[in-house]
């Protein structure tokens, strides 16, 4: 009886020290998407780990299609808004590793180049369009980006026409319109005529909320870095001068004092502040890209039709700007994991050639995800903001490239941020900006390469 | 021989907690110091590099900065909430109508997540401070009293429980004995209250320390450690305290990974042995009766 009892004993601690296990290991199967089997062990896997949120459901519909096609099982996990470095972080501690994760760009690839497959001999890289969008590190290929996006100043076209209508309107014509010195004649005529138009200001207001500072601090500094960059013939730099910051604050000036509210209430506007402005005819521009028109199109109750959108490029009074074109470029770059086994990284790029090159995978990625994919085999978008953006290319205006990607630092951004926060407020000088912006790139890029 | 194992009958009782205090606690704690002398991205590939990461630590403006906001805002927060909640106790003990109803109210917004709370108590801030031209993000004082005035009314309904119940324990004779000795009000409360409360304060004041001390979410809602000044170079978060700071360095990029893991040992060790101390003084005023 004794005995019997103590083997009991023996058992129930043996039982729950089990389901204390078994409950660790449970939460790995139950993101992933697709059941189809692969049969034997000798074909890999896929675990992608993707950065948009606003995509998901997409993607996992996607590499749904994908295992019924072929049989490869597709595992998608997206990480929440803005932390895709902290899953990415644990995710690649795990033994089941993403095997395709994304970088921002150099600086993120600096941080996780260890991980990164060569794709100079892929099938992908053959289809890019221009080397331009491949990430390079001498001759090795670690990042493809996979998608384009296109950012500028948004307007209103009605509204906009019925200011050049108007007989106060000093600029008649959108051709007119095509340096920052115009711009500031619009702006400014605008708002001062504000009730004549029926709108609340010139531009949406320039909310500095983390839903919005983003516009301002990365997307807005890009011009000053983007002209720097120009000047000096080079595409990434350990200490930027500065030499264009009077020009980002003529622009930033513009924004803030021509806008929907008070400048002083800046600080707590947020990005859906801005998409109602717009959507609502508040305000004629809107410093976004094209990943807005979901946001501001008509949607049966309010907002603008198609044939309503136009985008400007963002003028800050450079020599020659006349013939700027739009902000285009990638921050979303595909990385393959090196350390993945040789079947899993097989499986992954023939997945990722499949999505830019199969019917069913570029029809996806354009019309469900609405992307610019720099591959030949492209679908064309349905977003008007898309066609504008060709439009200029057409035109032969040089597009702006995206050299955001080479701030050392998220930090770097938060700083810069912080001090056109204060400015607009009053509680700062310019000069704050201008410390944040060339001491904390200095400081930023030593640390972050140190 | 029976005994003996009778005796170790005790081990595969515990075998089960204990495992999972291994896995969840032991392991990590120990790895989490291992790290902190490493340089490392994922925490599988760690090189050691013995004490850099504490030097870069130390040497952080934004750290220190961290520190001393963090231990203005201890000491304040502390008094605060106790002095409120003990105030709040002693007027719902005294049988006034409806203290029940009062008593769940002063409780309620302690069921409500941090990060929510901030969110809301910036919108109340900003929506007051708009009309003065500026934002709670703008200037580190309102910063500061906006995250003490977020956590008095957080924090204070939870310690009136236990205050609450520490009045109800003291017994009735000693108050009696005392009138019948001719106290006067406040010797009552001098002479009898507060040392027959003394338990209730050593628990009250501990967790109000560590709660203040180890406080994330509310800093990150409320401000997210803005405003920022740029000193030499380097991003220092005005209103920014320990956790969220250590949280910061973690991923700012992937050189500081060990940075934030030496900056949480130093904050783990602060943390502890000023809890341990606050508690023998404490301890040490408790009356027995």
């Amino acid at each position: 009886m004794r005995r019997l009892s103590r083997i009991l004993a023996f058992g129930m601690a043996a039982c729950m020290t089990a389901t204390a296990f078994v409950g660790c290991n449970g939460d790995t199967g139950s993101s992933e998407t697709s059941s189809g089997g692969s049969g034997s062990g000798e074909t890999g896997k896929v675990y992608y780990l993707n950065f948009k949120p606003e995509q998901d459901k997409q993607w996992q519909d996607l590499a749904k299609k994908y295992t019924e096609e072929t049989g490869v099982q597709v595992k998608v996990l997206t990480a929440a808004e803005g932390t895709y470095e902290q899953t990415l972080t644990s995710e690649m501690d795990k033994s089941e590793a993403p095997t395709l994760f994304q970088v921002n760009g150099p600086v993120g690839y600096n941080n996780w180049k260890d991980f990164c497959y060569d794709l100079a001999d892929s099938e992908i890289y053959s289809h890019l369009t221009s080397d331009e969008f491949a990430l390079k590190d001498g001759e090795a290929v670690p990042g493809i980006a996979y998608v384009l996006e296109t950012y500028g100043i948004i307007y209103n076209k009605t509204l906009l026409n019925k200011y050049f209508e108007a007989d106060y309107s000093t600029i008649k014509s959108i051709d007119d319109l095509n340096n920052f010195d115009a711009l500031k004649t619009v702006a400014e005529e605008i708002q001062a005529n504000k009730d004549d138009l029926g709108v609340e200001g010139a531009f949406t207001s320039a909310g500095m909320d983390s839903s919005s500072d983003w516009r301002f601090k990365t997307h807005l500094a890009n011009m000053p870095i983007y002209y720097e960059y120009k000047d000096r013939n080079i595409t990434s730099t350990d200490a930027i001068e500065g030499t264009y910051l009077d020009n980002y604050k003529a622009i930033w000036d513009l924004y803030i004092n021509n806008a929907t509210c008070d400048k002083t209430e800046l600080a707590s506007k947020t990005g859906t502040d801005a998409d109602t402005e717009f959507k609502t005819g508040q305000a004629v521009f809107y410093q976004n890209g094209t990943w807005a028109y979901d946001s501001v199109k008509n949607d049966g109750t309010e907002g603008l039709n198609d044939d309503e959108f136009g985008m400007l490029p963002i003028y800050i009074g450079v020599d020659g700007e006349e013939n700027q074109g739009l902000c285009t470029g990638s921050e979303n770059y595909w990385c393959v994991n090196k350390n993945a086994s040789e079947a899993d990284i097989q499986a992954t790029l023939d997945f990722m050639n499949w999505c830019v090159t199969s019917d069913t995978g570029t029809t996806a990625l354009a019309e469900d995800m609405g992307f610019v994919i720099p591959f030949e085999d492209a679908k064309d978008s349905t977003n008007p903001l898309i066609a504008i953006a060709d439009q200029y290319v057409a035109d032969g205006k040089t597009p702006v490239s995206w050299n955001f990607s080479t701030i050392p630092s998220e930090e770097w951004k938060n700083g810069v941020g912080s001090a056109l926060t204060q400015y607009a407020a009053g509680t700062a000088e310019w000069d704050a900006v201008v410390s944040a912006f060339v001491d904390g790139w200095a400081t930023q890029y030593a640390a972050a390469n140190g | 021989m029976r005994r003996m194992i009778k005796r170790r009958y005790f081990l595969i009782f515990v075998l089960p907690t204990l495992a999972a205090f291994a896995i969840g606690f032991i392991y990590p704690f120990f790895q989490g110091i291992y790290l902190s002398f490493c340089d490392f991205v994922i925490t599988s590939n760690a090189e050691f590099v013995g004490l850099d990461n504490y030097v870069t630590a130390l040497q952080d403006p934004s750290f220190l900065n961290a520190f001393w906001f963090t231990i203005m805002f201890v000491v304040v927060s502390v008094i605060l909430i106790n002095v409120l909640a003990f105030a709040i106790a002693y007027v719902l003990t005294l049988g006034i109508r409806g203290s029940n109803i009062f008593r769940t109210v002063f409780f309620m917004p302690n069921l409500i997540g941090g990060i929510v709370l901030g969110y809301i108590w910036q919108l109340i801030f900003d929506g007051i401070l708009k009309n003065y031209g500026t934002s709670i993000v703008l200037n580190e004082t309102f910063g500061f009293w906006g995250l003490v005035i977020l956590m008095c009314w957080q924090q204070a309904g939870y310690m009136m429980i236990i205050y609450i119940a520490g009045f109800q324990a003291i017994p009735g004779d000693l108050y009696e004995a005392a009138r019948i000795d001719g106290a006067t009000k406040p010797q009552i409360l001098t002479k009898i209250t507060i040392p027959m409360m003394a338990p209730s304060i050593t628990i009250c004041t501990f967790l109000t320390l560590t709660n203040s001390f180890k406080l994330f979410d509310q800093n990150l809602a409320l401000t997210g450690g803005q405003p920022i000044e740029v000193i030499g170079g380097q991003m220092v978060y005005k209103t920014q305290m320990l956790a969220l700071n250590i949280y910061q360095t973690f991923y700012q990029n992937n050189n500081f990974r060990g940075v934030g893991q030496a900056k949480a040992v130093i904050f783990f060790v602060v943390v502890a042995v000023i809890a341990l101390a606050q508690l023998y003084f404490t301890r040490k005023r408790e009356v027995q009766q």
